[in-house]
């Protein structure tokens, strides 16, 4: 069996502010398996967009990777110049963006986009490069893609515009895509569209994907694996069925009962009591202890992974034990 | 794209005849040019001849009339002073001061924009920190001052470059330019700087506002997630957005350039427009005045008229909501 197309081990990225330092990913570790999908669940500020960030080398200061280890296909990214790094983006590591409608420079039209795309890793003609925008647009689903190439973003709608950045992650078939919400900007109905294109696209060409996400409906749907973050630090990991009907770690069972569908109408939803800490002043031991029903004094250490089964949680009083069959 | 430029042209008709009636009752105001043209001895018949002649003596709206009948077949009268027609004269200073002008415009693009890119990419720079002050500056310090400052340290102290003047002029295309010789850039670099000063500072403030401004967009992450050079960031996907402004702003201060030049031109002895203006508002030279002004306002509304459709090739947007209009 092949090894893992990235692996995350111990990763620490710290932002540097003026008022303290932001620890806002701190020793996150995931693996993610060729042709995968793995659903990065959490909050708004839990980490997970710097986490992709940070794998695709792209934190600017006044943040930086500071600990840790990401290997991409085997090779080490983290302490890569520059130039090392320019070679890998795009290349064997695409990233999608949340907002379609900010990611396309609105003065350059589609075809300057996807072209420079293609040259920035390839030396082949214009006119090669060209056919294959042309063809990844095809993929996407976009009609008519040779001529499609001439026009500008603000002719496209916003699914459009997504399904556009979503070709161009493609252009280089890499082995893995990084993508950050990217339907939360859209409406449901294209939503699921864009989802069933991305899962049949991966499926065929065995790109693995990690979908960052606050939507437990659309990781349900589409990932294979989940992790689910809180604070910088990843609570609990394992497969995504798993995770979502037997959640172990106090706060995923809190995130899966504070959606809606789950309740009789009318009955008043569950919410986590308390919010996210700031990052600036955690505490001590288990971040999610000030919230959590069950914490008791063994929680002011900080809990290490339990593995369990596939499964990985930290938490010294897991609400399900790991495996029991339901 | 026709319409649009139909109405800016009405407009630009509306703005030509309001100009022409407030430079009349200016001129008019200001004194009575007779005592200009007359020695000082002559007598009262003789200033009575002069004024019969030139239509002094008849009543100021009649003047007017005349001088709106004149404007309309293109003809702005005969200079009082030299005698000879004022638009000739005007237009035969022309090349002369639009030279100086678009020497500066190109010193405050070449200059300006890199600075200002630099300050923009590296706002923390200790150079960057220099290049806004220094930009200040360029704000702040009067033309004037600037222009005796530079002719002191390059053509007195250090004897570089030729304090006044315009070099050797050569004739091509019916153009008349100075810029082909040595000798014609070294009379020109210096009023040049003197007057695109202001700009430079301008395009410096401007271009670290928009560098700074795009380099935060999700298009400039995007991009680098394509594995794009920096170089190709910079110079296309960052420029391209904030060309936007500064080519708008540029071509409204090249109107400017043009009209200001009167500070400069006379500083230098640049044998230009503006020179000219002087001379004929100290002598109360209303034809020469009107003529100057019409050519100004005229250039004005030119250069407003190519921004708009430079404006509408560089932003597709522009171009778009025009078409739905």
């Amino acid at each position: 069996m092949a090894g893992p197309v990235l692996a995350v081990d111990n990763l620490a990225t710290h932002f540097f502010t003026r008022d303290g330092v932001v620890k806002s990913v701190d020793g996150v570790s995931f693996e993610v398996k060729p042709g995968e999908v793995l659903g990065l669940v959490g909050e708004s500020g839990s980490g997970k967009s710097v986490t992709g960030f940070s794998i695709l080398g792209l934190i600017d200061p006044p943040g930086r990777i500071v600990g840790g280890s990401i290997q991409l296909n085997g090779e080490e990214l983290v302490g890569r110049s520059e130039s090392e790094m320019r070679k890998v983006r795009g290349k064997s590591l695409a990233m999608i963006f949340q907002d379609p409608m900010m990611t396309l420079n609105p003065v350059l039209r589609i075809d300057t986009q996807m072209i420079e795309a293609v040259l920035a890793h390839d030396a082949v003609s214009e006119k090669a490069a060209r056919a294959r925008a042309a063809e990844a647009l095809g993929m996407v689903g976009i009609p008519a893609p040779e001529e499609r190439l001439f026009a500008y973003p603000h002719q496209f709608s916003g699914g459009m515009r997504q399904r556009v950045a979503i070709a161009i992650a493609l252009l280089h078939r890499p082995s893995l895509i990084i993508a950050d919400e990217p339907t939360t900007a859209l409406d449901v109905t294209i939503q699921s569209q864009i989802l069933a294109e991305v899962q049949r696209i991966c499926a065929e060409s065995g790109t693995a994907l990690v979908w960052i996400t606050h939507d437990l409906a659309v990781v349900a749907g589409l990932a294979d694996r989940v992790a689910v973050m809180y604070a910088g630090r990843i609570v609990e990991q394992g497969g995504v069925d798993d995770v979502l009907d037997r959640p172990c770690h106090p706060y995923t069972q809190g995130l899966i009962g504070s959606v809606p569908g789950a309740h009789p109408a009318g009955a008043r939803l569950h919410a986590i009591p308390g919010s996210t800490p700031s990052l600036k002043h955690l505490p001590q031991g288990c971040a999610f202890a000030p919230r959590c029903t069950r914490a008791d004094a063994a929680c002011a250490v900080a809990p290490p992974i339990t593995m369990n089964q596939g499964r990985a949680y930290r938490c010294f009083h897991p609400a399900a034990q790991a495996g029991a069959s339901a | 794209m026709l319409a649009f430029i139909l109405r800016r042209l009405m407009q630009a008709v509306f703005v030509v005849v309001a100009m022409v009636v407030l430079v009349f009752f200016g001129t008019y105001v200001i004194g009575d040019p007779v005592w200009m043209m007359v020695p000082g001895d002559a007598t009262i018949e003789q200033v009575g001849e002069v004024r019969r002649t030139f239509g002094f003596d008849q009543p100021v709206y009649v003047q007017f009339l005349h001088f709106l009948g004149d404007v309309v077949r293109g003809e702005f009268g005969r200079s009082y002073v030299h005698g000879t027609s004022a638009i000739a004269l005007i237009l035969a200073r022309m090349p002369a001061t639009m030279e100086l002008a678009f020497a500066a415009l190109i010193l405050a693009v070449v200059i300006g924009l890199p600075l200002g890119l630099f300050a923009g990419l590296k706002p923390e720079h200790p150079a960057a920190r220099a290049i806004m002050a220094g930009s200040i500056l360029g704000f702040s310090l009067p033309t004037f001052w600037v222009g005796l400052m530079l002719i002191m340290l390059f053509s007195v102290m250090l004897g570089w470059l030729p304090a006044t003047g315009r070099g050797p002029v050569v004739s091509i295309f019916g153009l008349e330019t100075s810029m082909l010789s040595l000798d014609g850039w070294r009379h020109l670099l210096l009023p040049a700087l003197n007057l695109a000063l202001l700009k430079i500072s301008l395009v410096i403030r401007l271009t670290r506002s928009g560098t700074r401004e795009a380099a935060l967009q999700d298009y400039v992450k995007f991009a680098r997630a394509k594995g794009l050079s920096q170089s190709r960031i910079v110079g296309v996907h960052i420029l391209k957005n904030i060309l936007i402004p500064i080519v708008t702003v540029l071509g409204l201060e090249f109107g400017s350039l043009v009209a200001f030049s009167v500070v400069t031109e006379s500083i230098f002895a640049w044998p230009g427009m503006g020179k000219l203006l002087l001379e004929a508002i100290q002598r109360l030279d209303r034809p020469l005045i009107v003529a100057y002004v019409m050519v100004v306002v005229l250039l004005f509304v030119t250069i407003n008229l190519i921004v708009d459709i430079l404006y509408s090739a560089l932003d597709p947007r522009v171009r778009l909501s025009e078409s739905e209009a």
